[in-house]
């Protein structure tokens, strides 16, 4: 039997996932982050992106957080998102409107806009988008 | 008739009253579930960061937050959660009951205290009884935004910060269940290391990218989720205790309408018998 971690998945309004997992991965601040069994104690960030897991009876789950902090103790992976769902939840057309949308804003330098603001609308539109594709590449 | 008109009219009115606190029940009753409902998703949430934090506040970080340093006690600060309506019964009376207490604790020590309010109640009763109020928050609402609550828990955080107060606490009551609300007093400031775990084993954890910015970030974090649970879950206490105020209200309306009535048709009863009596006697007399 494979070694296995606690993982809690907790986003502001929910609670997503709790259970026993043999990995997780997720995209840091500073790139992309697997977690084995075993990992020494980390805190990081974490950008808008696909999280992973793949569960002790060897199926994999695909979740969306779009930002947040990652806890690894001894035996417990804690994710704390700011917004988190269920890969299958994710509205695709609802993304790529919102891609769309903060293009548009980008590039229309004539309104008064916050940059950062804009950046990370589009930053997570793509993030939702790159999590449906890979639950579509899993499926297939 | 003339006799009873008086309890008669008395019914009328209590009627009403009932009809009102009944109607009151029932929108507290529906409030009640939506309130929970909130409170009972953003918990795991709170929870989980509370036991992140106390897992931090138990290493050996190589950056160490102001908030991560305990300091002596010169003065303490209250975040103070009530509700901004009344008629729910002894909810902000115990509460304020339990945090006055504390106060005395604290004074008899010769510590002083200051206070963050948040709702009408509690800002009324330190108004009256005085106290000193740094910063207010009043008309929240029922669905409080994150971003309404932030000015007010920021008074608290300079406060420490400047060393005005050496501890934070916030009091809030806590939901037991729907007949049960009890006032509970939490630590928010210093960061308290997590029970049962020893801080002797000297751990730290690997910070991508660096100590300070996720420190920072994830302190600030767990002070508002904690204060926007607290003021979530006194939301849901208000409710189930308005709902059982009014259900007590409607319960009493119906035992003086029962009384009033037995003591009109006493009355009726004897304004008839009189009156028979009184054609008879007269029947005689001729």
């Amino acid at each position: 039997m494979a070694m296995t971690i606690h993982c809690d998945i907790v986003s502001a309004e929910q609670e997503i996932f709790s259970g026993r997992v043999t990995m997780v991965s997720a995209t840091g601040t500073i790139g992309e982050l697997g977690i084995m069994p075993g990992h020494a104690p980390l805190l990081t960030g974490i950008r808008p992106g696909p999280v992973r897991l793949k569960k002790d009876d060897g199926e994999e789950e695909v979740f969306y957080a779009s930002g947040g902090f990652l806890e690894v103790q001894p035996g417990v992976v804690t994710i704390l998102a700011d917004t988190a769902l269920r890969a299958d939840d994710i509205d695709e057309a609802a993304a790529v409107e919102a891609q769309q949308a903060a293009e548009r804003l980008l590039h229309d330098q004539t309104t008064d806009i916050e940059f950062s603001a804009v950046a990370t609308m589009l930053a997570e539109a793509m993030a939702q988008q790159r999590t449906l594709a890979e639950l579509k590449k899993r499926k297939r | 008739m003339a006799v009873g008109r008086e309890i008669k009219k008395k019914i009328g009115s209590v009627q009403n009253t009932q009809k009102i606190t009944s109607a009151m029940q029932m929108v507290a009753a529906s409030k009640m579930r939506r309130t929970q409902e909130r409170m009972r998703q953003g918990k795991p949430y709170s929870e989980k960061i509370r036991s992140v934090i106390g897992h931090l506040a138990n290493s050996n970080p190589e950056y160490r937050h102001t908030y991560m340093e305990p300091r002596d006690i010169k003065r303490i600060g209250y975040l103070v959660v009530s509700s901004d309506k009344g008629l729910c019964g002894g909810l902000n009376v115990n509460l304020f009951r339990a945090l006055v207490r504390d106060m005395a604790q604290w004074h008899n020590q010769g510590i002083e205290s200051d206070l963050g309010v948040i709702g009408n109640k509690a800002s009324r009763f330190f108004r009256s009884i005085g106290g000193n109020v740094l910063a207010e928050l009043t008309d929240v609402g029922e669905a409080p935004s994150l971003s309404s609550l932030i000015g007010g828990i920021k008074v608290m955080l300079d406060a420490y910060e400047n060393g005005q107060i050496d501890r934070l606490f916030i009091i809030s009551n806590e939901f037991v269940n729907t007949m049960t609300q009890s006032p509970v007093i939490r630590q928010l400031l210093p960061l308290e290391p997590e029970q049962g775990e020893s801080s002797e084993h000297r751990w730290d954890y690997i910070y991508e990218p660096d100590a300070r910015h996720l420190i920072e970030g994830l302190v600030t974090r767990f002070i508002e989720s904690q204060v926007y649970q607290a003021v979530i879950e006194n939301g849901a206490c208000e409710q189930a205790a308005k709902m059982i105020a009014m259900k007590n209200a409607t319960e009493n309306a119906e035992k003086l309408i029962e009384e009033l009535t037995l003591i009109y048709n006493n009355a009726r009863q004897a304004a008839i018998t009189q009156e028979i009596a009184e054609i008879v006697g007269g029947a005689a007399a001729v």
